[in-house]
């Protein structure tokens, strides 16, 4: 009886292996698998959703408009992270196999995570504009993509900005900034590049970590902040720190045109918390503001209005919606590319890489797909997987945001040589760590 | 960095009066709110001898029903009649479906039953109302915004905000309700009795069935009103979830039977952690209210095991 149960499991077992083996190898021929690590619950999710509606609307946009890329469909997977690093690991292992072409964790904890799998797995990850900041270095991170900006660059243009506040870099000296964030991987990402410049350029910094835990509650950082009267506040919130941090700035009365978001911290949610008394509120942004682009036009009417999507109408076009849709406008050009440069229509992992290393997103290409400067045109090479690429500030006038200044450059002169030094580092302390190997496709 | 430790906070104090008024009121908001998730966790334990849980999550599902009929153009006052309706059937139901089969049943089997509850609530809360956050409607209950700035010297600056004060005065109205509610009534006595001995109590005609209906849909209220209070301050989110363990010091400290104790206990745990992170957090980097809390209580329990308030339990071999 227990054998005749054991085969009788077994033979089912073995169908249902047989079967979804059949069908990952019939996805594998007809379509582009691209898993989306998202996160639509938990305490990240007022963020994560419409991120996560970005990337998907684009994606499915593509295949309903244009039949996929080069012919073939992209198979859309999301799997849900809740923005937890093992429950990313998770995800990670189960969709691997399914001939993933790029991962995009969506979370700097399980970027950190997935670093040392990309190249054994040899599936590229692309961490767009988060993760580690020395990833950007290429010869060391041949897997690893983040493209258009580290978390460096992004800190450099805010001090950047608010040295032209001030009248130029050297009126930096003497002067307060504070920097309240995250206190996790992706919150303290950029302290070491804060205090390079704040030796060089002679500001004081001081610090305000807020914990994961504590997002919702953060009275005593910001009476920390009254009481130092720091001139300049930076931030890197994410999820339902930055709300609360908003609306805490008005109750304290900082004076909001000196507090400056990173691009995750852009959200209009965020903003809008603190309503008309948050006007003046700026963050970082390098993806386009707004639905006046032909590319949304045809997400909405082909895939939002056609019932197609998850994506609230009222937020479609929203910062962190066009963020979503960045990151898949850069994922479908590596595709292309990746076509044209091994001439497969059908890709693996490894042609990911090839096209996601050649990746040249210039302003006519931008026309051309329908988002004329919905970005910065953006160039990957080998030696420099991020660019650092221009942003741009924008302003909430107390209802939405509003572009308030031209495109800034990070200052590359200081953070590339830093990107060298912790790239050399990191790998140092992670030895033997794998030299690169990979030809470079440009 | 004796100095920094012994001397410099308390002459920051005499310096600057009205940030050392602000710091206190901080400090006396977060513990009265504290106090108040507290009472929840506390009225289900004085009933069933059991940790809810599940406290947390209520506060979030109780904040994100009230937005969701508000939002789906029901009327703010009666969207909260509504609310409380729905926090009744849940307590029913919880009573109906999870407790009632659990009777007599070791406390860690009830603890696991409002951990499983929790994720239901979780799913079912994502499921009904999404994952967004939402704007709690406060304003519409009528509840005050806006700030009072009370000016000390040339520089000093006190700044009240309305929706604390609301908050401060709601929740000590809530807890006196509560503290009447059970050494006065007879369903009070009642609960006492069936927190004592769930046999005992069954054995004098109390029914347990009711009393713990009772118990939840006043836990939902409680959880009810932290929502809106604590959603007013942020949001109402899923996040929430995680500010309502704030309250595990608290009952550390206060006992987990006694209301006073959640009262004493929130409010020593608000102005601890708000003047610890302020005039001593910056000497190791700040971000220490997370974890102070839990240190205040420690302290406490060396020297009263039982709580400042608890039942001293002394069991005979």
């Amino acid at each position: 009886m227990t054998n005749l149960k054991h085969l009788v499991l077994g033979t089912a077992a073995a169908l249902i292996m047989g079967a979804s083996g059949t069908f990952s190898q019939a996805m594998a021929e007809d379509t582009n698998y691209v898993p989306l690590l998202t996160y639509r619950t938990g305490a990240y999710a007022g963020s994560g959703i419409h991120i996560a509606n970005g990337m998907h609307d684009y994606l499915a946009m593509l295949n309903e408009r244009d039949g996929g890329i080069g012919g073939v469909k992209i198979a859309i997977e999301e799997c849900e992270t809740g923005y937890d690093a093992q429950k990313g690991v998770e995800c990670y292992e189960s969709t691997k196999g399914k001939n993933a072409l790029v991962y995009n964790p969506y979370s700097t904890g399980i970027t950190l995570q997935l670093i040392p799998k990309a190249s054994v797995d040899k599936i590229p990850m692309l961490s767009m504009g988060y993760g580690l900041s020395a990833a950007a270095v290429g010869n060391t991170f041949p897997w690893i993509f983040n493209v258009p900006d580290t978390y460096w660059d992004g800190a450099s243009v805010a001090i950047k900005y608010i040295a032209e506040q001030e009248g130029g870099l050297e009126k930096l000296k003497g002067k307060k900034i504070g920097y309240i964030f995250l206190d996790a991987g992706y919150g303290r990402e950029p302290i070491p590049l804060l205090e390079q410049l704040s030796t060089k350029y002679g500001f004081e910094l001081v610090q305000y970590p807020v914990p994961g835990k504590e997002m919702q509650n953060q009275s005593s950082q910001w009476l920390n902040i009254r009481r130092d009267r720091p001139d300049y506040m930076v931030m890197w919130g994410w999820g339902a720190m930055t709300p609360t941090a908003v609306k805490e700035a008005v109750k304290t009365r900082f004076p909001m045109d000196k507090l400056i978001g990173v691009w995750w911290s852009a959200g209009d949610e965020d903003a809008a918390a603190g309503g008309e008394a948050a006007k003046g509120y700026k963050a970082m942004n390098f993806s386009g503001v707004g639905s006046d682009f032909a590319a949304l036009g045809d997400i909405k009417k082909l895939v939002i209005d056609a019932g197609k999507s998850q994506t609230d109408p009222s937020s479609f076009a929203s910062t962190l919606y066009n963020r979503g849709v960045l990151n898949s406008v850069i994922i479908a050009e590596a595709i292309r590319n990746a076509q044209e440069k091994t001439g497969k229509k059908v890709l693996t992992g490894e042609d990911m890489r090839i096209g996601l290393e050649s990746l040249d997103l210039t302003a006519d290409r931008l026309a051309e797909i329908g988002l004329a400067d919905f970005a910065h045109p953006m160039k990957v090479t080998c030696e420099d997987h991020a660019g650092g690429n221009p942003v741009f500030i924008q302003e909430w006038d107390g209802k939405q945001w509003q572009k308030a200044s031209d495109w800034i450059e990070p200052m590359t002169d200081v953070v590339r040589p830093l990107l060298e030094a912790a790239a050399k580092e990191y790998a140092e302390k992670n030895a033997p760590w794998p030299a690169r190997t990979e030809a470079c496709p440009n | 960095m004796l100095y920094d430790i012994f001397i410099g906070p308390f002459v920051q104090m005499v310096e600057m009066p009205d940030f050392f008024l602000q710091v206190l009121w901080e400090g006396f908001v977060a513990g009265i709110l504290y106090a108040l998730i507290a009472l929840g966790f506390v009225l289900i334990f004085k009933a069933s001898g059991v940790f809810n849980f599940a406290q947390g999550i209520m506060v979030v599902f109780a904040g994100l029903t009230l937005v969701g009929f508000y939002e789906s153009g029901v009327p703010a006052l009666l969207a909260l009649l509504l609310t409380i309706g729905v926090m009744g059937a849940l307590a029913y139901g919880i009573e109906r479906f999870v407790m009632r089969p659990l009777v007599n049943q070791p406390d860690i089997i009830l603890l696991m039953a409002t951990i499983g509850l929790t994720y239901f609530l979780i799913g079912l809360g994502e499921f009904v109302f999404g994952g967004e956050p939402k704007r709690m409607i406060a304003e519409e209950l009528g509840l005050p915004t806006g700030s009072t700035a009370i000016e000390m010297g040339e520089r000093g600056l006190v700044i009240l905000q309305h929706i604390d004060i609301a908050a401060a005065v709601i929740a000590i109205l809530m807890v006196t309700a509560l503290g009447i509610f059970f050494n006065k009534t007879r369903i009070g006595r009642a609960l006492r009795a069936v927190a004592d001995d769930h046999q005992a109590a069954l054995s004098v005609g109390i029914s347990l069935n009711q009393i713990w209906a009772i118990v939840w849909f006043a836990a939902g209220l409680v959880a009810l009103a932290t929502g809106i209070m604590w959603g007013a301050r942020s949001d109402v989110s899923f996040a929430l979830e995680i500010v309502a363990f704030k309250a595990l010091p608290v009952l550390i400290l206060g006992g987990f039977t006694s209301i006073p104790g959640a009262i004493i206990g929130g409010l020593i745990i608000g102005f601890g952690e708000k003047i610890g992170e302020i005039y001593w957090g910056g000497l190791v980097g700040g971000g220490i209210e997370s974890w102070l809390a839990y240190i205040i209580a420690l302290i406490f329990l060396l020297f009263r095991p039982q709580g400042l308030f608890g039942e001293r339990i002394i069991e005979r071999v």
